[in-house]
């Protein structure tokens, strides 16, 4: 069975709600919505305080090319544009929406009635995208039109489909692959059509036969569409992993990108949004979020809209428990601990994780032995205890030598460390400064031309 | 013993001859340097801070060396003395500055600014940045994992374990700016140092609206403007809901200092200013428990008597409660005294 070739780890699974139907969350009182949901520039508020919108109505335009559209998650009036702290307390420009009923705005197919075919152009289908406002809702919230849209000189020779779900607990793409199996095909066959390819794989780990079985048989009906079953390993639903264990081709270090070699990846979930997006006409105003930890009364899986305060998500799995440590935005491996759990859902935002106090808690960190378990689960090669090391001194031209850029996070060096070093707190912090620096040269570079 | 006779003489030869080869190689790739550089080298302080720009004072004497001009280029560490005395020897026009030093601008202690969540990562200030707000609902203030103390390279800095903030040694900084730049929510300003260690500064930097900073903490600049009103110098500007004191307009009048709600604005090494409307019977209660706090603070530590004549109000009894509780701080012998003291004086007089 195929995997990606170099690093990764092993965490326990954990998938407490992988058995548990997609509900829908009642409606929230008021939204939060940011205006940053995306890589990229922040989006321009297209309301003021005072305004009445409609569910799915535009109300910020992307700020440029790298930026996408987000629209109204209720009905009802705005109440403030302003700065609001986010999960991890920092301030950011957010609009305010007050509910009053849900009504939708005009366009909108809401039936569950399967379209299949899709007549529009590749022009035309990635402008709805577009207009729909998707980004990568695996987490990394790259806008889904400006990954559709091939650079000129470069060619997509296969599309991909990210049903991996390695992060330990999250369920959300599982059960969309369960339950939304045909709408999903019927997105790759239009992502398809975007980018101009033939052959598209789905790629699933081993540890839900049951979505692989489904869309193997959804997928034998259409042409060029192939599940890809995948030995679970973490890593894998990583961009570049996924690549790797599908193709067998390795992404070149930054500033390459996946269609330097002819990959465009897409998380299922994205795959189901693009497929109402086009089909429907719907914008990206809701999503399935997996709510989930082992001392909660009742982990679900959500149709939450954009907005609603992950207090209410925790709420409807029978509230925080008493020995909570830790909420998690994401998953335990790549998720972000949040300190206001006031602060909306996202497009990004695939689970929360509620920890014990037992498990959240990090252990004392000794000494590092040089024992190397760090470079050899790091599935980008990097060398992480030299990577921090050098972040500890301030090393940035090493770090950049060292190709700090490459590392993508995921946290499978601490995990392992058996001296409970912190080894992906400097490294991050590494690469954030080295990426700055970068970033500064090529300003300071750009005028002279 | 001949064998060892020809030993000896082949390495007497070879010696010889690397010493002749040595010799001329050394003359032929001698790298010329102006001996000034060594002497200036010699009279700057040998810190290698890094607070001139250069990497250390070598770098620094070279370019003071080799740059006609040299006013752009200064020595926080030897200070005006010392670039004095270099230009002078160099026979260039020295850089003047004031001195500077460095000045926490933080006033949200364990007390003041309450713990919201735990912080359970790697214990850096950077890190933490990086990774969210911190562990108070204050998304500007010192996060208190110590950055400037590590960067400090002349102990001038120090964690004070009871307010969870940093504070500044002025007799001890050199203003290099070390922990100016190691501070990633830029908590740390160079400002122009009076006489005494004198100063008065909004000891805040949140941008939030008034209402989130006192939600966050009872210490922070609330924006309300009232300060900006009553400086005569026009030292004062509110933007972005936050005071800021210009050094360089400010006379020490201290007249905003009363007038503060939060008491964001710093006094030190001054007694404040009385108050004037609010209470007439006071100004004469005032002097007395200002002797008592002096009197009884002495006793107890040097450090308490400055704590307590920082806070030590001259007029109203309110005011006195905030001294009484300030001092506990400082000492609890202090805090005694303060507390004692500072009931009596009113019905005295009254």
């Amino acid at each position: 069975m195929k995997t990606f070739p170099i690093g990764g780890v092993h965490p326990s699974a954990n998938k407490l709600s992988c058995a548990k139907p997609i509900e829908v969350l009642p409606l929230p009182e008021a939204v939060n919505i940011p205006l940053a949901q995306h890589i990229g520039a922040p989006a321009v508020a297209k309301v003021a305080k005072g305004d009445k919108v409609l569910t799915g109505q535009l109300i910020a335009e992307a700020g440029s090319f790298m930026s996408a559209n987000i629209h109204s998650p209720i009905s009802g009036t705005v109440t403030a544009v302003d700065m609001v702290p986010n999960g991890q307390g920092l301030r950011q420009m957010m609009i305010t929406i007050k509910r009053e009923g849900d009504e939708w705005a005009e366009g909108i197919d809401r039936s569950d009635k399967l379209v299949r075919e899709c007549s529009l152009s590749a022009q035309e289908i990635i402008a709805r995208i577009k207009e729909a406002g998707i980004v990568g809702m695996g987490g990394a919230t790259f806008p889904t039109h400006v990954k559709l849209s091939i650079p000129a000189g470069k060619k997509a020779e296969c599309l991909i489909i990210n049903g991996v779900e390695c992060e330990p607990y999250l369920t959300s793409d599982h059960r969309m692959m369960l339950e939304h199996g045909e709408e999903m095909v019927v997105g790759v066959t239009i992502l398809m059509k975007a980018v101009g390819v033939g052959k598209a794989y789905i790629g699933i780990e081993n540890n839900k036969p049951d979505a692989i079985a489904h869309l193997s048989k959804i997928a034998a009906q259409y042409k060029g569409i192939e599940v890809v079953p995948l030995k679970v390993r973490y890593p894998q639903g990583g961009e570049k992993q996924l690549i790797a264990a599908v193709t067998g081709r390795q992404v070149p270090p930054p500033p390459a990108l996946p269609i330097d070699i002819g990959a465009v990846v897409c998380n299922a979930s994205t795959t189901f949004a693009v497929y109402q997006a086009v089909q429907k006409r719907m914008p990206l105003i809701q999503r399935v979020v997996t709510i989930t930890g082992k001392n909660l009364r009742e982990p679900r899986n959500l149709l939450t809209r954009m907005g609603t305060p992950v207090s209410a998500l925790i709420a409807a799995a029978g509230g925080l428990p008493e020995n909570a440590g830790k909420v998690i935005n994401g998953g335990p491996m790549m998720g972000r601990a949040m300190v206001n759990l006031d602060s909306p859902v996202t497009k990004g935002c695939s689970g929360i994780t509620v920890l014990s106090e037992r498990d959240a808690r990090r252990r004392e960190a000794s000494q590092c032995i040089k024992c190397a378990k760090c470079v050899s689960a790091c599935p980008m090669g990097l060398e992480p205890y030299f990577l921090s090391k050098m972040t500890q001194k301030k090393n940035w031209d090493e770090l950049e030598a060292r190709m700090i850029t490459s590392c993508i996070e995921c946290g499978c060096c601490q995990s392992t460390c058996p001296a409970y070093l912190p080894l992906l707190d400097w490294v991050r912090l590494g690469k954030q400064t080295v990426m700055g620096r970068i970033r500064a040269r090529a300003a300071a570079a750009a005028p002279k031309k | 013993m001949e064998v060892l006779l020809y030993t000896i003489l082949t390495l007497c030869v070879l010696g010889v001859l690397a010493a002749v080869i040595l010799y001329f190689v050394a003359q032929k790739f001698r790298v010329e340097e102006d001996p000034r550089i060594d002497e200036v080298e010699k009279m700057l302080p040998g810190a290698n801070c890094g607070g001139c720009g250069f990497a250390g004072c070598r770098g620094m004497a070279d370019a003071l060396v080799k740059r006609d001009d040299i006013s752009d280029l200064f020595c926080p560490v030897g200070g005006g003395d010392c670039m004095k005395a270099i230009a002078a020897y160099l026979g260039k026009a020295a850089a003047e500055k004031q001195p500077e030093v460095a000045t926490v601008r933080c006033g949200g202690t364990c007390e003041k600014r309450p713990r919201t969540n735990e912080y359970n990562g790697t214990k850096s200030c950077a890190v933490a940045a990086s990774l969210y707000v911190g562990e108070t609902g204050c998304a500007f203030g010192c996060l208190g994992f110590g950055d400037c103390v590590a960067a400090c390279a002349f102990d001038a800095i120090r964690m004070n374990p009871e307010t969870g903030l940093p504070e500044v040694d002025p007799d001890k900084c050199t203003a290099c700016g070390a922990c100016v730049k190691a501070c990633p929510k830029m908590v740390i300003e160079l400002r122009k140092k009076w006489p005494k260690n004198r100063a008065v500064y909004v000891s805040c930097v949140s941008k939030d609206k008034g209402a989130v900073v006192m939600k966050a903490c009872k210490a922070g600049c609330i924006g309300c403007g009232k300060c900006e009103k009553v400086c005569a110098f026009g030292a004062i500007t509110v933007e972005n809901n936050l005071a800021y004191i210009d050094p360089q307009k400010c006379k020490l009048c201290r007249k905003c200092v009363n007038e503060c709600p939060t008491g964001a604005i710093k006094l030190v090494g001054m007694d404040p200013l009385p108050k004037e409307p609010k209470a007439p019977a006071a100004p004469k209660a005032a002097p007395a428990a200002e002797k008592a706090v002096a009197k009884e603070a002495p006793k107890a530590a040097p450090a308490a008597e400055k704590a307590a004549a920082k806070e030590a109000p001259k007029a109203a009894p309110a005011a006195e409660k905030a001294a009484a509780k300030e001092a506990p701080k400082a000492a609890p012998a202090a805090e005694k005294a303060a507390a004692k003291e500072a009931p009596k004086e009113p019905s005295h007089e009254s």
